[in-house]
């Protein structure tokens, strides 16, 4: 038994490391994920808190002593104003005037509190005086927060996957030749994917929806119908990101390495799980060239913020745009073999 | 006879090695084509650019005078030498799907009939014999009444009696007027069910004609066989020029009496003589020196 499994062992080995690019792909991709986390996570940026601010300005006395607070994170704002609703959601711990020495803050913020704490501190011997302001509307939960993406990430999962995966195993496994040695074109194949996935994501995840809704109770301000919009554009961009994944390749563990390397980075920079508020800005603007950031920002702010189809037209432009490009070069480049 | 599909010099390439070299030929309506050669003689690649699914590096084919179109697809049927089938659908649901592809079918019912599949229409496909698995393939060919067929190596890995069934089936198919294109290395296969044959070996086709005629052409002489147990060797080849295959000394002769007469005169025993007509096999290894089952 042992040598006919050591046989078998050996014969796996070889075939993994003769197939060079599965190869490469199971060695890039770690180091990749441990590159982008070496930068946005490790200890050169430990900021526990998140203090918005005016920007620029020379400061002196309290609210520079403030600021060289450590573990704190100061993101600088142009206007304070169009920003509260950042404190307002928890995404800003503090904003902070220090020009007027004001400060806003949501009495339900637990980081709120602390940060309010050290800012009094700093202030308790220089003699000058702070004004607290506190932030009007609801508490945002972390749920209401955290819900539109995990939906969207739910339907990223399925898309890529779904359609990436299972395109390359029909491929590998000649279903695709059979099926090309019929009248079926690719673009009617392709098309038949994006549908049936489209409209099983769809059904999955406003099923999720209902019933974590009926347990949980989401904070739902916008049309959900522009919602299902959001999430069916999202749905078909994701789609079309997995059919351009599998258009040529063959290997299943190739694609297993390209889709995570899709997936993964997008799990992490949407802003899924917390937000990229204080984040470096390379990352920002990484985060905005990824289809589920604009599914997440545009599906919170219809739930949080109550917006209409104008106000997350700039998200549905660039999924519905990135969608066309993508179909279009995914289906010029697909191979049946 | 009409001709149906038209091969001229047919070139493809894989890197450094020509898979298929500058072949040419005709394929009449109605006729069994066969193309025969040894593993890696070209001919799959051959067929699968007749089929359209790999592209030629040079040469033409014309299906009905045009080139491969959605005619072709039309009223083509393909059965590929390994075909995997999508999982988790039953046999009959795989046949309503590929039934919806065409303009004209035939019924699952008649093609259940036809191909025995009653007794599995309601399987998953990942739980087919073999033997049931080529039943369904060649049925899914056949599902728009084709009027070319294609056929890679039907009845590999068949058991003998799968292979006759899928044979009868063939021949019904060839009694409805398809015109039938079969690569194969089974010689007996060949004979029973192609009209013209053309022997591939290193991407070119070495001969080509009806199979009495390639044989009449090649041979007037027989083959006299024994069993390899009853004559030794060193006569045999010496004395007799016996090849040995499959346990048996082939000696071909153009004079039956005077090579029995020799056999008798070394004390050969005869019980288990056999005198046999050459063969595609024996064509095949006259024209290459090489078997065409290795």
């Amino acid at each position: 038994m042992w040598k006919r499994t050591y046989a078998l062992f050996v014969a796996r080995n070889l075939e993994f490391f003769r197939d060079r690019s599965a190869l490469a792909w199971s060695v890039l991709l770690p180091i990749l994920i441990i590159f982008v986390f070496a930068f946005a996570f490790t200890e050169e940026n430990p900021e526990k808190f998140k203090v918005g601010m005016i920007a620029g300005g020379e400061l002196e006395g309290a609210s520079a002593a403030f600021m060289e607070t450590r573990y704190i994170n100061f993101i600088e704002f142009a206007e304070i104003e169009p920003n509260l609703f950042k404190v307002e959601r928890h995404q800003i711990d503090l904003m902070f005037d220090p020009t007027t020495s004001r400060y806003w803050i949501n009495q339900t913020s637990p980081n709120g509190y602390i940060v309010e704490k050290l800012l009094i501190a700093a202030y308790a011997d220089s003699g000058e005086s702070l004004q607290q302001l506190l932030v009007e509307g609801g508490e945002i939960r972390y749920i209401d927060w955290v819900i539109p993406g995990v939906i969207a990430m739910n339907i990223m999962w399925g898309a890529l996957f779904g359609i990436g995966y299972v395109i390359v195993r029909y491929r590998k496994f000649g279903v695709l030749k059979r099926l090309r040695a019929t009248p079926v074109t690719a673009i009617e194949f392709l098309s038949a994917q994006i549908l049936s996935r489209l409209w099983l994501l769809l059904a999955v995840n406003i099923v999720i929806f209902i019933c974590m809704d009926y347990f949980v109770g989401f904070r739902m301000h916008g049309s959900y119908f522009n919602l299902l919009l959001v999430f069916t554009l999202g749905c078909i961009n994701l789609i079309c990101c997995g059919l351009l994944v599998a258009a040529r390749i063959s290997s299943e563990e190739v694609a297993n390495g390209v889709l995570n390397l899709f997936s993964w980075p997008m799990m992490f920079l949407s802003g899924v799980w917390f937000s990229l508020e204080g984040a470096h800005p390379w990352m920002q603007k990484f985060a905005l060239l990824l289809p589920l950031t604009h599914v997440t920002d545009a599906a919170r702010e219809i739930m949080i913020d109550g917006a209409g189809i104008v106000q997350i037209s700039d998200h549905l432009l660039v999924l519905g745009v990135s969608s066309v490009i993508l179909l279009v070069v995914g289906a010029r480049i697909f191979q049946w073999e | 006879m009409s001709v149906i599909l038209q091969v001229s010099n047919l070139v493809k390439r894989f890197g450094q090695l020509t898979a298929v070299d500058d072949v040419s030929f005709e394929i009449s309506e109605g006729r069994c084509f066969g193309l025969l050669g040894p593993n890696g003689a070209g001919k799959t690649t051959t067929i699968e650019m007749m089929e359209g699914i790999k592209l030629p590096d040079a040469g033409t084919i014309r299906y009905q005078g045009k080139a491969l179109g959605a005619q072709f697809r039309n009223e083509a049927g393909i059965m590929f030498q390994t075909t995997a089938l999508q999982e988790f659908i039953t046999v009959h649901e795989i046949m309503v799907q590929f039934s919806r592809f065409y303009p004209i079918t035939v019924s699952i019912d008649e093609l259940a009939d036809q191909y025995a599949l009653h007794e599995f229409l309601n399987q998953d496909t990942r739980k087919l014999s073999g033997g049931q698995k080529q039943r369904l393939l060649l049925a899914m060919a056949m599902i728009n009444r084709p009027r070319i067929l294609f056929l890679d190596e039907p009845t590999t890995g068949l058991d003998p009696q799968s292979r006759r069934n899928l044979w009868k089936q063939v021949q019904s198919v060839k009694e409805q007027g398809a015109t039938i294109l079969l690569t194969t290395h089974y010689m007996e296969e060949a004979y029973e069910l192609c009209d013209e044959i053309a022997i591939m070996d290193h991407g070119r086709i070495i001969a080509h004609d009806a199979p009495d005629a390639l044989l009449a052409a090649h041979f007037d002489d027989v083959v006299v066989q024994i069993h390899a147990d009853d004559i030794p060797r060193v006569i045999g080849e010496k004395e007799f020029e016996a090849i040995y295959r499959n346990d048996n000394a082939h000696i071909v002769t153009g004079d039956v009496n005077k090579t029995i007469e020799h056999l008798l005169h070394f004390d050969i025993p005869l019980d288990r003589l056999r005198i046999r007509a050459r063969d595609l096999e024996d064509l095949f290894l006259e024209l290459t020196g090489k078997e065409l089952r290795t």
